[in-house]
């Protein structure tokens, strides 16, 4: 498969605060890759280094096989970016705001209504932006960075801060732009999110990849213990092991029909990081 | 090129209806200049009295005040680098925002000459001086504007900064020492030429400081474009 991204031994310092050490990294066209760690790990230097916003201190990254630090014009067309700090005009109405950032494309035909109404903002679209809750500026901030329909999109901390809804909203909108092709570059210290989004993740800490790969994969990789949970009818909880005798246990509750559910004992990527570092994520 | 400066500028016009702070700064002065000139007449007054002043501290506030304002409030909401993404390089970026100002100014600058009572070539020569002394002040406002980190910043230095340009013309006609301070500023000697409108005399000294008034805002405002703007962009 194509590579979208590559990330080539970046390190980067701000004076004397070393805050990415040795970064390497490939991202896979239309893939959706994430990257986790605790507030203040590197994760949005990265993203400021991979879409040319910031030259890193040592190192090369790659947008489609070009260096990310020297982007032109046309290559700046073919990525979104979502930022944490949204970076919109917040006495301009959304619609206004949209239409700005289509007019310095040039662009003759607008979408700019079929864009509020995929993110849900369409009856607000003469809104102005300073009235708008986080959630819808997420959202607009969202469809401003999917309006060039971008190859790569990058997004910083989508659902930072938000409500379960607008957060299941920014999941279906992110889902449905990667069955567009998209590849998407995502940052979150939401262990849920990645695990229901992502197709690849690195573990970020302290400015270094402390693991790399599929989150269902890692998670195996790091199920030292296999256990079985299990909840029984009778309202008793349990744990097994694969020993023989409690794998015996196991069919006599299925057998018997005492068995009302059963979870793997698999550690999360909350309690992989825990176990790797020794931090938290939502930190 | 020309794209990005006429969506920049667009987008400024259409902002400044809904941005009272900078709004007030295009119309302060042309409204005071109405109402003045139309309720108060003294005897012994200086022909175009009220104009001429609050012309030429329109000049020394309006663009100054307005530049920095913009490029200091885009710097803090970060949608400057939302910008720089948009592949709209620094140089398009504050040309969209300079043509804004200075067409909104002359504007302004248009109201004071017509209720001063200025027609024809005097009309013409107001406004030549007036966007003089737009262009140099606005160029002041960038300089800051770009220099600064934040809003705060940029307001802590444009006060001083506008203080000295829009009010010295003024507080020189009252008192010899300040005139004498006052006359190395350009706003000081844009005034002095508005008030000669009718038998304009361009003498070399007026040239010598408007020059030297120019090149050491340019030079300040390419240190900070370079060494500060270019980085942060």
């Amino acid at each position: 498969m194509q590579r979208a991204i590559k990330i080539n031994n970046v390190s980067h310092s701000f004076k004397e605060n070393v805050v990415l050490r040795g970064i390497n990294l490939e991202i896979k066209k239309g893939e959706i890759f994430g990257l986790l760690g605790p507030s203040g790990a590197g994760k949005t230097t990265l993203i400021n280094i991979v879409t040319g916003q910031l030259n890193a201190s040592e190192g090369v990254c790659q947008i489609s096989g070009m260096d990310s630090s020297k982007l032109s014009g046309e290559q700046y067309k073919k990525i979104g970016v979502m930022m944490d700090d949204f970076g919109l005009y917040e006495r301009m109405s959304c619609f206004d705001n949209l239409k700005f950032y289509e007019s310095l494309d040039g662009n003759r035909t607008s979408h700019i209504d079929y864009v509020l109404s995929q993110v849900g903002l369409l009856e607000s679209k003469k809104v102005q932006v300073a009235n708008l809750s986080k959630g819808m500026k997420n959202r607009l901030s969202f469809a401003r960075a999917v309006l060039r329909k971008p190859e790569i999109l990058f997004l910083d901390e989508p659902t930072s801060g938000l409500d379960p809804n607008t957060t299941k909203e920014i999941h279906r909108m992110i889902l449905e732009e990667k069955d567009k092709g998209t590849t998407i570059f995502l940052t979150t210290h939401n262990m849920h999110e990645a695990e229901k989004l992502c197709d690849n993740i690195a573990l970020l800490n302290e400015g270094k990849i402390v693991e790399y790969g599929k989150p269902a994969e890692l998670c195996r990789k790091y199920n030292n213990q296999k256990k079985y949970k299990l909840h029984l009818k009778s309202g008793e909880d349990i744990e097994l092991s694969h020993e023989k005798d409690d794998i015996e246990k196991l069919i006599f509750y299925l057998q018997n029909d005492e068995l009302e559910t059963i979870h793997t004992g698999e550690p999360d990527l909350e309690m992989i990081f825990m176990t790797l570092t020794g931090g938290e994520l939502n930190k | 090129m020309i794209n990005h400066i006429w969506a920049i500028l667009w987008k400024q016009l259409k902002d400044t209806l809904k941005n009272k702070a900078i709004l007030i700064q295009f119309l302060m002065f042309p409204c005071m200049t109405v109402i003045m000139e139309n309720t108060i007449s003294i005897d012994g007054m200086p022909e175009h009295f009220f104009a001429n002043l609050f012309a030429i501290m329109y000049v020394g506030m309006a663009p100054l005040t307005a530049m920095s304002a913009i490029i200091a409030e885009e710097k803090e909401k970060n949608t400057l680098r939302v910008l720089h993404m948009c592949n709209v390089n620094a140089l398009e970026y504050l040309l969209g925002n300079a043509i804004y100002i200075v067409f909104l100014c002359m504007m302004g600058s248009l109201v004071i000459a017509f209720v001063g009572g200025y027609t024809g070539k005097g009309l013409l020569t107001f406004m030549l001086i007036m966007f003089v002394g737009h262009t140099i002040s606005m160029l002041a406002g960038a300089t800051i504007g770009v220099f600064s980190k934040n809003q705060m910043m940029a307001t802590s230095l444009t006060v001083p900064v506008m203080m000295i340009f829009s009010f010295l013309p003024m507080l020189s006609m009252f008192n010899n020492s300040i005139k004498k301070i006052a006359k190395f500023f350009y706003s000081e000697q844009l005034y002095l030429l508005i008030n000669e409108l009718n038998a304009i005399e361009i003498r070399m000294e007026t040239i010598a400081i408007l020059g030297v008034n120019v090149c050491v805002i340019l030079s300040c405002f390419i240190i900070a474009y370079q060494k500060v703007f270019i980085k942060q962009y």
